[in-house]
Order: structure tokens, then C-alpha cells, then sequence
């Protein structure tokens, strides 16, 4: 693999090399562009749509709400998804299949239908609510969908497979024995959990995390469905700015901020990971 | 004494968060199988009783069929642009250490991260300045771009798991480097194209992002004629499409689990 390649191997390569270039790198380049000018009709090159951002707390705060949405599903969906990969490993072959298809399946379903369920089971006359009145549990039937609760519930379990995917991977690479050899030693289940298990398999558990939280910050769908009109987040909100106000230039500035915010906090949740396995190395 | 009780509290967290994560990721397609086979005309649930009205509903609306059709199309372009351009990449970049590939590859890689919105809106704009009309070839470049990056990926770990001396001992016992391709290298790699084909499909039928910027007004495709249906309204036509989605949703998934054995694919990527 260290032997040196001639260039022509990279030939296969350049058709889609191509494409890229005209279809994602240009238009990444113009968007900076576009950013940069100061009135819709694209005059004046100045900062202006940055300091506009900077300069509005109504901005501020759906970028803000956004990047909190999605910290928490992601947060959500780590405290279900390690069980049910410690659950995976310790199953056998037939229950292993079972899982990876009850995983796999709503990955692959539409997310518009994954959305839907969650409207029929949020909704006014939806399960929770006839089931809590039936129950005598309530008296009136709760505003559950077009709120943030429901919204970081149903993106939990619409992102929960791309956590327990690379959760499963990590813990099957770990070797069993060191588990049972720290329990074999002494430690509780609690104990091999926390000072074994856990810290091993924090690859898995970072690689989950960064996936779900950029997933759910970006679910224009189930963000507008479930969170409805008052709750607005940068999905939508460059949506609107741009095929709605049509102001060209704030959207640009927008979708760059909301992109760098996305990459630069998936930057540091991976740098944090790195740091603290690095830690664990020295210890 | 109180380890062991420790251990037991333990088990027990582990074991009902696991149930309700496996309730939590059954429940939202039974309960669209089961809403969509509803007699009454709202969402309430349970339904008031059985019937299969509103599959039959769908026969009769050609503003669902026409999208749906649309989504198809767009899907199955989008899929064959990505399985030959991506393939074809993934076979020139998977063993190659060297600097500039590894450069193409993240490049590749990055509609993964970057959030669809902005690379859609980008695209737009571009089209806008330089006066290139929106179609549906716009929409099918926009969804390959997006979607490439799933067979890079499978395939690109079809490539490493492949031998590199089958091709040496191919190419020096005098076959050609098509032969060796379409005998040796092709056979081998066939799982991950498959699995890769599949999710680039599945991603292209279900993307919103993109088309919500790219589509031409003539242009409508599923997702986002259901997005707009439930935004308007809880039309009950919205639960016999997803159940529709959801049971060929499931027979691919079997499909790709019999050729390719998809499930296998994942505890093999991970030994």
C-alpha cells in the first residue's frame, strides 16, 4: 500500500471530481459571494448581512434554539441508544438480526412518514392524548405537537438509528473479556460499565452523537411539522428568507452561518472526544 | 450483598431503557400501518373501524400519483448517476494513501456534513446568475450530489475488504484490466454497490432540502407534496402513502438483506 501509484489511478476519480467542482464547489464559493453584498439587488460588496445577524437578538435566538435542539435530541438519543447496544451485544444471532432491522427499518423509511407517525401520536385526538383522557389521567387534551418537548421526542426517535449504529460497532469491537475480567476483578456492573465499556467504546458514542446532532439541527421537516409555526429554526428561517422575502444575500449569510455553527460545534464535540481519549491513554 | 444489588439495579435501567428504545422504534411505523387502514375521515386513533378506503382513495388522485411518479424518476436517476460516478471513485480513491486522493475523498464526503439548505440554496443561486432554467435535470444534479457520498462509502469498504493480489495475479496471468474488472473486481465489490444503490435511492426519494429548492414549479415530488399536505391539513390519503412507503421500504430492506445481506454488511464493517 506504501508503494508509490501512478497519477493514472486517480483517473476513475475525476468524472465525479468534475461534477463536484462545478456543482459544489462553485456554488460554495458564490454563496460566500453572495453573502457579501449589501442589498438584495446585489450591490455594494460590505458585511452588512453579518452584522445584521450579529446585531438581531430575534437571529441570535433561532440560531441559538436551533443549536440547543439539536445538543438535546442528541443527548436524548445517547441515553436510549447505549442500552439497546448493550442489549445487541450480549443477544444472540437471531435477536441481533431482529434489532438491526428494527434499526435499520425507520432509517430507511421516509422521514416524512416518520414524521407523520409522530403527528398522529402527538396530535389532539392522537394516541397520548385519547389514552391519558380514556385513562382519566387528563382532563383536556394537551398541546403535545407544536411544542419543543414533543418536537425533541419525536427527533430522538426519528434520529435513534444513527446512534445505535455506531454504539453497536464500537461495542463489538470491544473485547468482552475486559468487562468480565474487571468484574471477574471486582468491580459491580456499574463500575465496568463506567471505567471500561464507557470509555472504550467513546469513539462510537461521538461519532452518534455528532451524526444526530447535525441531523436533528437540520430536519426542516420535523422541525415545521412538529414544532409548527411558532417554534422557527435556521431551517426554515433560510427557507424563508430566501423563496419567501427572496433577500438573497441574508439567506447566503444565513445558511453560512448556521454552516459554520453546525461544522464548528461538531469540531469541538470531535476535539473533545480526542482529548479525552488521549487522556485515557496517559492514565 | 450490595454489589450484587448494584448489578441488579443496573441490569434492570439497562433492560427497560433498551424495551423502550425497541417500543420507541417499532411504534411509529405500526402506528402508520395502523392509521392508514381507518374507516373515519380523521387521524383520530384507535380507528373507529377496518377498511382499506383510503388505498383505494390513492387510485383516484392523480395529485398523489404525479409526484410520486416524479419522486421515482428523480430517485432512480439519482441513483444511477451515483452508483457509476461514485463507484468509479470509490474504486480509484479506497487504497489510495496519497495526499490529493485523500483530499478528493473528504471532498466527496462533504455534502455528509454540510447542511443540505445551504448546498441547495447555493446551487440555486448559481443557476439563477449564470440563467440556467430549473428542470428536472437540475433537481437529479442537485440529489446526486447529495446522495454520492453513501456509495463512496459502502463501496469504498467493499474495496478495502477486497484482496489486491486477485487483480495482480489476474493482470499477470495475462487478462486485461477490463477482464480483471468485470470478472474480478466487479463480482467483489457487487454488495457494496448494491447496499450503496439502495441508500443513495432511498435518500434521493426521501430528500426535501434539495428539491424544495431545485424543483421547477412542474416539478413536485412526494416528500414535499406530503410535507405541504400536512402542513394544510391531516388529509388521511397522507397515512395510505406512508403505509404504502413503509411496506416498500420494507420489502427493499429484505430484498437487500437477501442479496447482500445488509445486516451482515454491518457486523462485518465493524470485525
Amino acid at each position: 500500500m506504501s508503494t508509490p501509484r501512478p497519477p493514472g489511478e486517480l483517473a476513475p476519480a475525476l468524472p465525479l471530481a468534475l461534477v463536484f467542482l462545478a456543482a459544489f464547489v462553485l456554488p460554495l464559493v458564490a454563496l460566500v459571494a453572495i453573502s457579501l453584498f449589501r442589498t438584495p439587488a446585489f450591490a455594494e460588496l460590505s458585511p452588512a448581512q453579518y452584522l445584521r445577524f450579529l446585531g438581531d437578538p430575534f437571529s441570535l435566538r433561532v440560531l441559538a434554539d436551533t443549536v440547543m435542539l439539536g445538543l438535546e435530541v442528541a443527548l436524548c438519543a445517547l441515553v436510549l441508544a447505549y442500552p439497546l447496544a448493550l442489549v445487541y451485544v450480549a443477544s444472540g444471532p437471531l435477536i441481533r438480526t431482529g434489532l438491526i432491522f428494527l434499526i435499520l427499518l425507520p432509517l430507511l423509511t421516509s422521514t416524512v412518514v416518520r414524521t407523520f407517525a409522530w403527528i398522529v401520536i402527538l396530535g389532539r385526538d392522537g394516541i397520548v392524548n385519547s389514552a391519558m383522557l380514556s385513562l382519566g389521567l387528563w382532563d383536556s387534551p394537551a398541546r403535545l405537537l407544536y411544542s419543543w418537548g414533543g418536537l425533541v421526542l419525536a427527533l430522538t426517535q426519528i434520529q435513534l438509528p444513527l446512534m445505535a449504529l455506531p454504539l453497536i460497532n464500537s461495542l463489538l469491537r470491544l473485547d468482552g473479556n475486559l468487562a468480565r475480567a474487571a468484574e471477574g476483578l471486582g468491580a459491580g456492573r456499574v463500575r465496568a460499565f463506567v471505567t471500561v465499556i464507557l470509555p472504550l467504546t467513546l469513539p462510537g458514542a461521538i461519532a452518534g452523537l455528532l451524526l444526530v446532532f447535525a441531523a436533528a439541527a437540520t430536519a426542516f421537516i420535523t422541525q415545521t411539522l412538529i414544532g409548527g409555526g411558532r417554534i422557527i429554526l435556521m431551517p426554515s428561517y433560510i427557507y424563508q428568507q430566501s423563496m419567501g422575502v427572496q433577500d438573497w444575500p441574508f439567506a447566503a449569510a444565513l445558511s453560512l452561518i448556521f454552516t459554520a455553527a453546525v461544522i464548528g460545534i461538531v469540531a469541538a464535540i470531535g476535539a473533545l472526544s480526542r482529548r479525552l481519549t488521549r487522556g485515557l491513554d496517559a492514565a | 450483598m450490595q454489589r450484587d444489588l448494584s448489578d441488579r439495579i443496573y441490569s434492570g435501567v439497562v433492560g427497560a431503557i433498551a424495551a423502550a428504545s425497541v417500543l420507541l422504534l417499532l411504534a411509529p411505523t405500526l402506528v402508520v400501518l395502523i392509521i392508514s387502514l381507518t374507516s373515519g375521515m380523521t387521524l383520530k386513533f384507535p380507528p373507529p373501524s377496518w377498511s382499506a378506503r383510503w388505498y383505494v382513495e390513492l387510485f383516484r388522485s392523480p395529485e398523489l400519483l404525479t409526484p410520486a411518479l416524479t419522486s421515482l424518476q428523480v430517485a432512480l436517476w439519482t441513483t444511477l448517476f451515483s452508483a457509476v460516478l461514485g463507484s468509479a471513485a470509490a474504486l480509484a480513491l479506497a487504497r489510495n494513501r496519497s495526499r490529493i486522493a485523500r483530499l478528493l475523498d473528504a471532498l466527496f464526503m462533504s455534502p455528509m456534513v454540510l447542511p443540505a439548505m445551504a448546498f441547495s440554496l447555493s446551487l440555486l443561486l448559481v443557476f439563477n446568475v449564470i440563467g440556467i432554467r430549473l428542470s428536472f435535470a437540475t433537481l437529479v444534479l442537485g440529489h446526486t450530489i447529495v446522495c454520492v457520498p453513501f456509495v463512496i462509502r459502502m463501496v469504498g469498504a467493499a474495496v478495502q475488504q477486497l484482496d489486491p493480489v486477485l487483480v495482480t495475479c489476474s493482470l499477470s496471468l495475462g487478462a486485461s484490466r477490463w477482464y480483471t474488472f468485470r470478472r474480478i473486481t466487479l463480482p467483489l465489490i457487487r454488495r457494496g454497490i448494491v447496499a450503496g444503490g439502495l441508500v443513495a435511492f432511498l435518500s434521493s426519494f426521501d430528500n426535501v432540502p434539495v428539491s424544495l429548492f431545485l424543483a421547477d414549479a412542474r416539478t413536485e415530488v412526494l416528500p414535499i407534496k406530503l410535507w405541504a399536505i400536512l402542513e394544510g391539513s391531516l388529509d388521511v390519503r397522507v397515512a395510505a402513502v406512508s403505509g404504502v412507503i413503509v411496506v416498500l421500504t420494507l420489502i427493499g430492506l429484505v430484498c437487500a438483506e437477501t442479496l447482500g445481506g445488509l445486516s451482515r454488511s454491518f457486523g462485518k464493517s465493524s470485525s
